[in-house]
């Protein structure tokens, strides 16, 4: 079973970090939605494995509620 | 409106015992001579078992309504006799496209394979369908349809249950070992008995239009989200028989169901989708809502619940009428044994467990339709119009668009009534899955499986190349001669001779069954798997029997 990686994975986080970012500038909030969601089912798709991505989720949720 | 179809008008008879007052015990009363209640008729009559049939009306569906039958509902069909009158008047197709505004993101077909007896859809309009099934039963003594006559009440006693019907002649009372409630969503039997209904009401409602008119779109299904003809909500477009083609438009929920009902507000909304310049005459309207409920168990006593009146879903997906057929199919067997004496009736309990099992699997398919369609929160809306606009990209994304997974029999995995598989096959014949068919040639003609499994018991012996070998064919022979309906056939890869040999000429049936020499199959009377085997083994075989029909085996 394949397990949600969480140890730092990225060469050079900065620049990760900032690839997002970036890739948000000069949108409206609607428009940012909108590219999370496309930006998500890419990655979810990539990651191709349900248990990965509801752990994933899980993580992601913890806090919030 | 225009009237493609004039309606029967069926009359009433009292029967005798309302007449002389003499109450009859009835071993089955089914309630609703609808889709379900007329399966389930035939399929007792075919087993010798005297029904009666109370309808409350005296004719059939009012509109098309159901529309779309699949494969498996005209399996059952076809097993009792009038599956290929529905199929010679019906719209045969099997291909869907999915359109987001003008373009196409995603096409399905629904029987990739060939070689099948039966289309993977019709489409026809319930009241020929009902019509069919009307016709087909009146040409059974053992079947009893009696129109006009109401349940108003049910009540169970210890081995048979009462019912009070209302007729134009007044009230009178009918008895019956067993009752079959097969009257629909808002059945009223379900009501008396004061059963929860639970599950999820949708906030939508839709459109719906028929209209005839001479048009040159091919006969598939045809979906859209968010067309140039009806923005930012979802159509769907249908070939029926006569020239009637079914619309369907998504209105939101706040739309005015009454006003939407009427010509002026439907005919610009129609117009629009096919252009201005074609002509159309309106058929039928109506504005429908949706909920996917289903209640918990589908046996109260000697009262079983089949169709809409054990679980409703959304019509995306087909799933209503083609689920509750295999209610009646998966019924009727069970029932017609415990009546013969031949199974216990704990038996009607996998009835339950089987078929909650499909509603269940009916209804988080048609949820998730539905989900899709209409979306319940802002989120899953941003989510759903993003793998709309991925689909027309990204091959991955197309497999996410959901406009209704059409219906598909039930795979029964867990139903006690299996045997687990002991030796590996491949392939998707597991036990408790439909039987898949294929060409066989029997007695020097060409013909199907699924004609082959009529409604008893089969095994299928694998011969190969060789011969049955002689302590099988007696083991079978002895099985053939018992006390449960049964009959074997040898499976053989070319003409031998031997009785019964269902003639493997064309490999399907060793393709979709895994078949090497010496494998054996044993298929239920509803042509679900119960159990196989590489090599014949009669105790095996008797004790696999013996679970099928209910007896608990020991291990």
């Amino acid at each position: 079973m394949a397990k949600l990686m969480t140890e730092q994975r990225f060469a050079s986080p900065d620049d990760v970090y900032q690839l997002l970012i970036d890739s948000h500038r000069d949108l409206t909030p609607e428009q940012s939605t909108r590219l999370n969601a496309k930006l998500i089912l890419l990655l979810a798709n990539h990651i191709g494995d349900a248990e990965v991505l509801a752990e994933a989720l899980r993580v992601a949720r913890q806090g919030i509620e | 409106m225009h009237a493609t179809f004039s309606y029967p008008k069926y009359s009433f008879t009292p029967s005798d015992e309302q007449r002389t007052g003499n109450v009859r015990r009835h071993p089955v009363v089914i309630v609703g001579a609808g889709p379900v209640g007329l399966t389930a008729a035939l399929d007792f009559a075919r087993k010798g078992v005297p029904v009666v049939v109370l309808d409350a009306e005296d004719t059939v569906s009012v509109g098309s309504r159901a529309v779309c039958y699949a494969k498996r509902a005209l399996e059952v069909w076809d097993r009792l006799g009038v599956g290929q009158r529905m199929i010679d008047k019906g719209v045969v197709w099997k291909i869907g496209k999915v359109f987001n505004g003008d373009r196409m993101v995603y096409q399905f077909d629904l029987l990739p394979e060939p070689d099948h007896k039966i289309p993977a859809f019709i489409n026809l309009q319930q009241y020929y369908l009902e019509d069919f099934l009307v016709a087909q039963a009146r040409k059974s003594d053992l079947i009893d349809l009696r129109w006009l006559s109401r349940v108003i009440s049910a009540r169970q006693e210890a081995d048979h249950v009462v019912l009070q019907v209302e007729t134009p002649d007044g009230v009178h009372a009918v008895e019956a070992d067993w009752v079959i409630a097969c009257d629909g969503a808002k059945s009223s039997v379900r009501k008396m008995m004061g059963l929860e209904f639970q599950g999820e009401v949708f906030k939508d409602r839709f459109l719906i239009a028929d209209v005839v008119m001479k048009a040159d779109f091919p006969a598939e299904r045809w979906f859209w989200f968010d067309p140039p003809f009806h923005r930012k909500q979802s159509a769907l477009l249908h070939m029926q028989p006569d020239n009637v083609w079914r619309l369907d438009f998504q209105l939101g929920w706040d739309a005015d169901p009454e006003e939407e009902k009427k010509p002026e507000r439907v005919i610009p909304r129609v117009q629009a989708m096919l252009g201005a310049d074609t002509p159309f005459e309106l058929e039928w309207v109506s504005v429908y809502t949706f909920q996917c409920r289903r209640l918990d168990r589908f046996r109260h006593g000697r009262i079983l619940f089949a169709g809409d009146s054990a679980h409703q879903v959304s019509p995306f997906g087909a799933r209503g009428a083609n689920s509750g057929v295999p209610d009646a199919d998966n019924l009727v067997w069970k029932l017609a044994l415990v009546l013969d004496g031949k199974a216990p009736e704990s038996l009607l309990d996998s009835y339950c467990d089987e078929r909650v099992a499909a509603a269940k699997e009916n209804i988080l398919n048609s949820t998730r339709s539905t989900d899709f369609i209409t979306p319940k929160s802002e989120m899953s809306r941003v989510f759903r119009d993003a793998v709309l606009e991925l689909a027309v990209d990204q091959p991955f994304a197309r497999a996410l668009v959901n406009s209704g997974r059409l219906s598909t029999p039930t795979t029964y995995t867990d139903s006690p009534l299996n045997t687990p598989d002991g030796d590996r096959f491949a392939g998707r014949m597991v036990p408790g899955a439909p039987a898949t068919d294929a060409p066989v040639e029997r007695d020097g003609l060409s013909g199907w499986l699924m004609e082959v499994l009529d409604g008893r018991f089969t095994v299928l012996y694998a011969a190969g190349d060789g011969p049955v070998p002689a302590e099988v064919a007696e083991a079978l022979d002895g099985l053939a001669a018992g006390p449960l309906p049964l009959a074997w056939h040898a499976v053989t890869d070319r003409r031998r001779g031997i009785a019964g040999e269902l003639v493997d000429s064309a490999g399907r049936l060793r393709e979709r069954y895994d078949l090497t020499p010496g494998s054996v199959y044993l298929i239920r009377p509803d042509q679900h798997i119960a159990a196989r085997w590489r090599r014949f083994d009669a105790a095996a075989l008797s004790a696999a029997l013996d679970r099928a029909v209910g007896h608990t085996v020991s291990r």
